[in-house]
């Protein structure tokens, strides 16, 4: 498989913590990348630094082979990258449907959105089919706020889905799910990963080795192990770092 | 019998006109660890948040060692001897592990030097502010505030939400340490299985309502309401 996302030596530095070290990970569509550690080993930092929204201290990133270091995080996303946050971050007075549109018009140019607003089925038929694909075909015109914690967060990957993306960086997306939710959500997540690059950072552990291909293990900042679920299971400095021996 | 050291009769909460819980009977005794179950939206939080004087109650009475509370501010009622780790772990950003658990420090036997024994991890963290450690530091330094406040009974809200495998373990070793020392525990928790075997007794809500309340066991064994009223 051609990687999608390439990240090569990335590294951040918070004043004397390195928060993120001479990290390296590539990532196809058609794959799911499991990102896991202790909190506080750098996932959400590596997260911020692919979605462009933290400038890496070193080391740079390409999409589709373009070197994309630096350039901002609306200039990432209309690369192809979308994410979903570890707090939900939508407009809760808004319906589904608008807050699934919102992110259709954030990827064109200002000349563009003039033409989307004037050609509105477009953006709206491809919102709606961002909803249909996690599951909300039927809620698009409830106000986001009433909706439950785990449509919430469907919605949240719908918004990442509207944006077109060919990646998406998932940011602990079962926080807060109930055990039905979580299943539900691993589901999605399995279909999603055919047509996507999905890179995943999540403490749910059942739901981490059923769904992914592959899994980076962090630690400090830095890779202690990736391989396959299988191989990252039987790691012993894995359990020590972070499984146990309960998982 | 003593008196609980909680009880709520008949309570009933909401949010202005919407109306979350209906008639709820609990009770927390001397030293009991009491699951608070319930999928979500159910009502959980909001009757945690009506038991700790968060939230008004619309009807019914909240009692504190058979003394009526139910007006009482959460001030009061901390001073009585509750406290809560809540669902945010609320540590304060800019103080120090170490201000963070002397501002809440009360006399008895929990003490600065217990609390970072309990948790070795504080004491080489403790000259850091609250928003420099990972989430589960910052769980550790809510739990350990609020033990400083030497309560009798400790509330838990979603203690090892977003934390790894091996930081959730050593927090339900925490629980269980506190569970020892003779606090009455209530605990609300996505991890069902961990629930059910720490807890005396359970209690389950479905919207808003007590559905179950009772031993963990007998509800571990009936796979309808397990499946039912908590989606296992």
């Amino acid at each position: 498989m051609t990687a999608i996302l390439q990240a090569i030596g990335l590294s951040r530095r918070f004043g004397g913590l390195l928060a993120v070290a001479d990290v390296s990970l590539a990532l196809a569509v058609g794959e799911l990348h499991a990102v896991i550690g202790p909190n506080g080993a750098g996932k959400s930092t590596l997260v911020n630094l692919l979605a462009g929204e933290l400038l890496p201290t070193a080391g740079s990133i390409r999409i589709d082979g373009d070197d994309v270091t630096g350039r901002g995080n609306w200039r990432v996303a209309r690369c192809g990258v979308g994410r979903s946050f570890q707090r939900t971050n939508l407009m809760p007075q808004m319906t589904v449907l608008e807050n699934a549109r919102l992110a259709v018009q954030a990827r064109v140019s200002a000349r563009g959105l003039l033409r989307t607003l004037r050609r509105d089925d477009a953006s709206v038929s491809i919102a709606r089919i961002a909803l249909s694909r996690v599951g909300l075909a039927e809620s698009a015109d409830r106000i986001a706020g009433t909706l439950s914690h785990g449509q919430l967060r469907q919605l949240e990957i719908g918004v990442a889905l509207a944006g077109q993306p060919k990646v998406l960086l998932l940011d602990e997306p079962l926080a807060g799910m109930g055990p039905e939710e979580s299943e539900t959500f691993a589901t999605l997540l399995r279909e999603l990963s055919r047509d996507y690059a999905v890179l995943l950072v999540e403490h749910d552990m059942d739901v981490v080795f059923a769904v992914a291909h592959r899994m980076t293990v962090m630690l400090d900042g830095r890779v202690l192990e990736c391989g396959t679920p299988e191989a990252i299971r039987a790691s012993a400095a894995v359990r020590d770092a972070y499984l146990g021996h309960s998982v | 019998m003593t008196a609980p050291i909680l009880e709520a009769q008949g309570l009933a909460a909401g949010y202005g006109a919407s109306q979350v819980l209906r008639s709820i009977d609990f009770t927390v005794h001397s030293g009991e660890t009491i699951g608070l179950m319930g999928r979500n939206g159910m009502g959980k939080t909001t009757l945690i948040r009506t038991l700790l004087g968060l939230l008004p109650a619309q009807s019914g009475r909240v009692l504190l060692d058979g003394e009526d509370v139910t007006v009482l501010p959460a001030f009061r009622r901390a001073q009585r001897g509750v406290a809560t780790v809540p669902e945010n772990r609320g540590v304060f950003a800019s103080l120090s592990v170490l201000e963070n658990l002397r501002l809440a420090a009360r006399d008895g036997a929990w003490t600065e030097a217990r609390v970072l024994e309990l948790f070795p991890r504080l004491r080489q963290r403790s000259r850091h502010r609250g928003n420099q450690l990972s989430g589960g530091e910052q769980q550790m330094l809510a739990i350990g505030r609020a033990l400083m406040t030497n309560p009798r009974l400790l509330i838990l809200d979603e203690a090892t939400e977003g934390l790894a495998p091996l930081m959730r373990d050593e927090i339900w070793h925490t629980i269980r340490v506190v569970r020892d020392s003779g606090i009455a525990v209530i605990v609300v928790d996505k991890t069902v299985s961990a629930v059910l075997s720490l807890a005396d007794r359970v209690t389950v809500l479905v919207k808003g309502g007590v559905v179950y309340s009772g031993s963990p066991q007998v509800l571990r064994d009936d796979v309808e309401l397990m499946h039912r009223c908590l989606g296992v």
